[in-house]
Parts: structure tokens; sequence; C-alpha cells
């Protein structure tokens, strides 16, 4: 039968063109691939060429028309075997073959300045187009109970964060081959900052790998290994350098379990310290917790005690999502106690309840929990009785345990040594303010690292950091007090 | 010969190129193209065919509204990702950028599901998630489809690093084109290729032009065999417009990193005859150029003709294979506009295992 040849698109954004000359007249045989025809817009020109074979019964748009409307048809084709001039005359009015599209806007779209867009479409029947609930990140369950985590009668013994997150790994890797470290100085050197001290002598080489310095390609390596089945760890020296792999955690890891249909997931977890040290300047101090936090398809997660950096170092290397895994410099070196136990785990997206209060809820993670505890101290002695809460992971955030905390005390104060803008206290607020905004009290305060590029003078650091004064005069200032 | 009349070809748009001839520490003779037995030439046309005609129909449906977003078509490029499946065994995967659905076709992918992905409907490779440049199949070895230019290059040496781990011989095919091949992240990949050994292919696909930037200039060294050089990482310019000549390098590259030799690098020279995407402007280069490519080096021709001249079958032969081609191309086409899209509910599926 006669096939119709419909003026074409060049972007999704074109309505119309105009056709500039035809390459083909009436009575040739085409076949596909063939130019038949060129067309123009004032930015893009292009060849219309033939997709089926047939001889060009008639030229329905002459050469030089303006303004020919995207779908129209230009021509007619007469299949093999068919009658040309029966074909030919069996040419419709333009207007009602167009047929129907309607595509979403482009980039390409909005950078051109364009938003109408080109005919309506024939597009598939969709009953229902509003869009779906997200999941709830209220679950309505009683409060998670951290306690339970460690069963009565477990004997602790002190160890540092360090020592805990290398056991982790070591424990994971005895248990399943698949498991390897990867990064700068991991093997040899035993790690820049010994968490992985150990482990080449236990596991060798080819299980142990130092890197080049070369952050963007071996974040690379490590999820394309992963994408495998592989469960990479892979180190970075400190998450400031992973600025150079960023793209890969978050094009590369993240997105690609979604942009896969479910297919293909990347079982990796990043790891290493996150935030200030001492005296390291502004391209060594950065706290990215609210960075990774920002990206669906990543896990997030920030220990403070030992206990948790184990649990939930060996939960994440399990886990089949990609993991970032934010540590503390200054925390490596504290010890605290941790459960003697063949294989102790912390479930990711719970937080824990780390002083029980009334009065005020503090919400904090990581090192900031330093901060959180030492004030939850001073304002006891004030007579005010403060709630703390340690969140271990960032995302998925565990917005139950805050929210029954807060309908508790209904005040609240957030914690951390990242910026004010954006950070991790400015979404609990949010949070509360969606779940529990009747119970407040007080608005919601926040203590952040201060809105300014960590200076190195020892001075100027210590006022860039947030601090325990500020955290009892927050916590005071939502009590009326 | 096909080869001497491509350098001719080349020579008049300006270009400096070798032909086939081999760059790098291991290797300093010229390889003659070498033939294909009946068989080979008819499954390379097919192969080949099915693509030409695929993208075809894309860009048609493209053109109706029915694909949206960006749309890169393989069309000019099809000997190489062809010919170098002729030279893989089952296992070795393959990772590409984003003009990628050749190699999705050449992998064994279903056209079907591809064209639906384009169409961003349920029946699509990645439920309509993904799109034309995000499709990945497990099963088939492929592991996409990647958006980023010169990511799948540091990807791919992590799945050539796991085939290395896991001891399992197979090897990992990385296409990048010639923009991708400025990335810095393509030195950090090859350094680490060569130091750990890994079985990687890095498969450059110079179609001379990244986007509109033509070879010349955006690259200081124009030679891309050359580009693993200092990682002593051997390199050969092959005619991508050849599957002969294609097929023979990809053994010799794939024998060499399957034998634990390490990485390898395949420049091929080869041409888009389409626009860098749907909406292009056509001023970076001539229109004789393109002319001219796709009269005198076109790879389907090439094997066309040898199909009608050495192995003496009819224009009906070819043409009963042509209408099984487009059977396919026109059944996925159909199933893409009429599939469904994606249950609302698929928004909030598939973000965490």
């Amino acid at each position: 039968m006669a096939i119709d040849i419909l003026m074409p698109a060049l972007s999704p954004t074109m309505e119309q063109g105009k056709l500039a000359k035809w390459l083909k007249k009436e009575g040739d045989q085409v076949k596909p691939g063939d130019v038949l025809a060129e067309i123009e817009t004032d930015k893009a020109t292009m060849e219309v060429e033939a997709i089926d074979e047939g001889v060009l019964a008639k030229i329905l748009v002459s050469d030089g028309t303006d303004n020919v409307a995207v779908n129209t048809p230009i021509a007619i084709l007469a299949g093999e075997g068919e009658d040309v001039s029966a074909a030919a005359s069996s040419a419709k009015a333009p207007a009602a073959s167009a047929p129907e599209a309607q595509p979403a806007p482009t980039p390409d779209m909005q950078a051109e300045g364009l938003t109408d867009r080109p005919a309506p479409a024939e597009r598939p029947q969709q009953t229902d187009l509003s869009t779906p609930a997200a999941p709830s990140v209220i679950t309505n369950r009683s409060s998670y109970n951290a306690m339970a985590e460690i069963p009565e009668g477990t004997e602790l013994v002190n160890m540092t964060v360090r020592e805990a997150l290398r056991d982790a790994m070591a424990e994971e890797m005895r248990k399943d081959g698949s498991v390897f470290v990867m990064g700068e100085e991991v093997a040899e050197y035993q790690g820049a900052y010994k968490v992985t001290q150990g482990l080449l002598q236990e596991f060798g080489a080819k299980r142990v790998i130092d890197t080049p310095i070369t952050e963007h390609g071996f974040a690379g390596v490590g999820v394309g290994a992963a994408f495998t089945g592989l469960r990479p760890i892979v180190e970075f020296m400190t998450f400031n350098f992973a600025m150079q792999a960023i793209d890969h955690i978050i094009n590369s890891a993240a997105k690609t379990l979604y942009m896969s249909g479910g297919q293909l997931g990347a079982p990796i977890v990043f790891r290493g310290p996150n935030g200030a040290a001492a005296r390291v300047g502004a391209q060594h101090s950065h706290d990215y917790s609210a960075w990774y936090s920002n990206v669906p398809g990543l896990k997030v997660v920030s220990p403070y005690t030992a206990a948790d950096a184990k649990g939930l170092l060996k939960s994440a290397i399990r886990d089949p999502n990609p993991i970032i895994f934010l540590e503390n410099e200054i925390l490596y070196g504290q010890s605290f106690p941790v459960p003697k136990l063949d294989d102790f785990t912390v479930p990711i997206g719970k937080a824990r309840i780390h002083r029980e209060g009334k009065d005020v809820t503090i919400v904090s993670f990581s090192i900031g929990m330093t901060y959180a505890l030492k004030a939850a101290q001073e304002l006891e002695k004030e007579g005010i009785d403060a709630e703390v809460i340690d969140l271990r992971t960032l995302r998925p955030m565990d917005t139950d345990t805050i929210v029954a905390s807060v309908m508790k005390t209904g005040r609240c104060v957030t914690v951390e040594e990242g910026f004010p803008q954006s950070g991790i206290g400015a979404e609990i607020a949010m949070r509360i303010m969606e779940n529990a905004f009747d119970y407040l009290d007080a608005p919601v305060a926040r203590v952040t690292g201060k809105d300014v590029p960590m200076p190195y003078a020892a001075n100027l650091e210590k006022l860039a950091l947030p601090n325990v004064a500020e955290v009892v005069q927050a916590a005071k200032a939502v009590c009326y007090r | 010969m096909a080869v001497a009349a491509r350098k001719a070809g080349r020579a008049g748009a300006g270009a400096a190129n070798k032909t086939t001839s081999t760059k790098g520490s291991t290797r300093g003779a010229a390889f003659n193209s070498p033939q294909f037995d009946k068989n080979q030439d008819l499954s390379a046309y097919n192969e080949m065919l099915l693509i030409r005609r695929f993208e075809e129909k894309s860009g048609q449906m493209y053109g109706m509204g029915l694909i949206g977003g960006f749309c890169h078509l393989y069309i000019g490029q099809e000997a190489v990702v062809v010919g170098m499946q002729m030279a893989t065994k089952e296992g070795d995967q393959v990772i590409t950028g984003y003009r990628d659905h050749g190699h999705m076709l050449a992998c064994g992918m279903d056209a079907k599901g591809v064209m639906a992905e384009l169409t961003g409907r349920r029946g699509g490779l990645s439920k309509g998630k993904g799109g034309s440049m995000h499709m990945f199949s497990k099963e088939k070895h492929f592991y996409g489809g990647h958006g980023i230019v010169g990511a799948q290059v540091s990807l791919g040496t992590g799945i050539a690093f796991a085939n290395h781990y896991r001891e399992n011989g197979n090897v990992c095919l990385t296409y990048f084109g010639d923009g991708a091949a400025n990335q810095g992240q393509v030195y950090e990949s090859f350094n680490m290729a060569q130091l750990w050994k890994l079985p990687v292919v890095y498969v450059i696909e110079n179609n001379r032009y990244a986007m509109g930037t033509s070879v010349s200039r955006a690259s200081a060294q124009t030679d891309f065999s050359k580009r693993g050089v200092s990682f002593g990482i051997p390199g050969e310019q092959v005619d991508g417009m050849d599957i002969r000549a294609v097929y023979a390098a990809g053994q010799r590259a794939i024998e060499h990193a399957r034998s634990g030799k390490g990485p390898y690098i395949l420049e091929m020279q080869t041409y888009r005859y389409r626009g860098h995407s749907m909406s292009d402007p056509a001023k970076y280069r001539t229109k004789d150029e393109v002319t001219r490519m796709r009269e005198e080096h076109d790879p389907i021709e090439q094997v066309r003709r040898r199909l009608l001249e050495s192995w003496k079958l009819s224009e009906d032969e070819l043409k009963a294979i042509d209408s099984r081609v487009r059977e396919i191309v026109n059944e996925a086409a159909e199933f893409a506009t009429h599939d469904p899209e994606p249950d609302p509910s698929e928004l909030y599926t598939d973000i965490l295992l």
C-alpha cells in the first residue's frame, strides 16, 4: 500500500521547517537510506532519508516551501509492485493524517528558549496522571529499640573506632571471597590512617589493593567490578579527594539500578574520613554529609561509636546498594565498648537514642555527637534533661525516632560540623515540621559549622567549628531559658 | 582495494590518516585485510543491516515525536561493533557510551525491548526508565549505555578487573569515541589496566567528530592508537569501515588481552553519517565529505558487493534478507508505539535493592 512520507522533526521542539530541496523526483526508484530531500530550520539542517523501498509516486510539498508543519505528508511512496498512479492519487488532506505526538520538554528545548510543543500525540492510554505518593518515611511503628542490638549479658571490650573498622572489614573478607579493599596506601603502608592495618598480611595483595593516586579512575574501576557482583570496599584517603570521583559515585553507582529497571546494581562501599580533622585547611576539611544524603540510590552512614562503626560497616559491606560510609579522623583514635560477638551487625537506617531525656531533643551524628553529649552534661547541671539521638545513618533517615522524641520533648536542636545551608539540620527541621509541627513548643534550632571555607589559623578554625557552648545556648533558647 | 580507496577519500578531507598500520611496542608489520567466507559475509550483512534499518526507523520515529530527548544514531559505524562481536566468545563483556543502540543489537538484545526503551514504554529493556543512553543486559553481558562521556572507560576497566579477580578468562570490550579519548579518566584507566594486566580491549571509535568538533580541532595527537604509548599499551589503527579488518584486529586484540598480556587499543577509523544527535546544525563538515564516505566506503555496501560478486547471491536473495530484517524492525517499532507507558507506581521502584 502507498506510504506517506512525513515532514520529520529535527528536535522535539520543532513545529515546522522549510522543505529546502528535493533530491529525488517523481517516478524515481528509491531504496532505504536514499536521501530524498533536505529540510531546514533556522538552527539546523537535516536530510530526509527513505525508510522503505519503492517508487516516489507523488511529491506533495514542493521545493522551497516554508513553514511545513511537522508530520505533514510531503510525498507518497508506492510500495513494491504497486501501481504508481493509484498510489499518487491516494493523497489525503495533510492535516487529517498527521500522527499525534507530544514529547516531553528536553534540556535542548529549554536551552533554545522554546516552550511550544509540536502537535499532540499518539500516546498510550493513561488513566491516572497524578503523581503517586512517595513511600512514607514515617512507619508509625513504635520507636526502634537500639538496645536490642546487643543481647543482654554480652561481654564488651574497649577498642578504638579504627580497630573496629578494621575488624569489620576483616570479618566480612573472611566470610565472603568477593569482598576486597582498594585505595591509596591501603596495603603496604597499612592505611594512610592505619584503618586497613594488617589486612594485606591476612588477605594478600589480590584482595588488598594499593591503587595509584587516581580517585576518578579507581572509583570507576570499583563500580565496574561491583556491576559484575564483586563487593568492593573503596577507601578514599579522605572524602575531600572523592570530589574527583563523585561522578562515578553518583552517575554510575547511585543511578544505574534505576536506569536499568532494576537489573544492574552496584554493591559497593565508599569509605574514608569525612569532615574536619585539625589544622589542614579548607581543601582537607569539608563535611560532605549533606551532599551525599541528597542523592536517591545511595545509603549514607556516619557512625560515632566504635560499636556502631563495626556493626554498620559489616552491614554496609553486605548491603546490595552503594553505600557512602563517612568516618571521622578525630574519632579514629577514640575508644568505646564494643560487644564481643561472632557476628555483630547494626541495621542501616536506624538511629539510636544515646541518652534519654525529657526536656529537649538533640539530634546529631559522627563527631557532632561529642558536642551534643558534652552539652547534655552541661544542661543537666542547669536542670535541663536532654535526650540525645545519634542518627548513625543519614540516608535513609530514621524520621520515626526523631519524631517520637520530639513528640515527647517538644523541642529540638540539631548539631553538625557541615555548613548550614541545605544541611542535615535543615532536613531534620523540615521533617519535624511535616510530622510533628503541633508538638513543637519552639522553633527547631541548628548548630552547624560556620558558613566559611575552613580557615587554617588555630583560633579561626576553632571559631569555624561548632562548640559545646553553642549547643548549650541553642538548647536553652528552645527551652526559653 | 577498500583500504586504499579509503585513504584517498580521507586525504581529500584534510585529515592525515594512516590505515591499518600498527603502533605501540609489540607490532610493526601492516596487516592485509583477511578474507571472509560466505557464511561470515552473510552473517555480517544480516547484523549490520539490522542495525542500519533499526537506526533509520529510530530516526523516523524521533521525527514523529515518539522518541524524546536525545537519540544518537550509529549509522555508518556498523562494521565496528559487528566485526568486534564476531571476534568475541561467550562471556566477554561489552560497555559503551551513549551511541549504543548498535552495540545492544550486536550483543543480541531484543530489538523490541530496545525500541520500546527509546519510546519510554514499560516493555523497554529498562522498563522505560533509562532511555536511549541507558540500557543493560546481564544475560547478554552488556553493561550499558552510559551518558557521561568517558565514564564507561573506568567502568569497563573495572569489569576487566573483575574478570582478572575471578580468573574467568573473559575480556571486556570497552568502546569510546575520539571525543571521550581526551577525558582524564581514560588515562587513569589505561595506567591501572596495564599496571595490573587487566583483560580489556579499548575500542576507540574515531568517527572524526566529537559532536561538531573535528578530531584535528580537539586532539593534539590524532593517532589514537598511540594514546597508550606512555603506558606501554600496544595499539593499532584499523579501517573501521571494512568489517574484515575489524574482525582480524579484534581477534588479535582479544587474544592479547585474554592471554594475560593486559590491555590493547584499537582505533577504529569510522564515520557517522548522521548528526551527533537528532538536532544537528550540519555546518561543521561538508555534504561532499558525507556523500563520499557513504558512496565509497559504506561498510554494508562493501559486504553486499562481495555477496553479489564473490558469492554469487542474487538480488532476490539479498532482497529476502532485507525483508526479514525490515520485518524485525517494523515489529519492534509497532511494539514500541503501542506498548503502554510505565505504570505510575514504577516511579518509586528500583531505587534501592
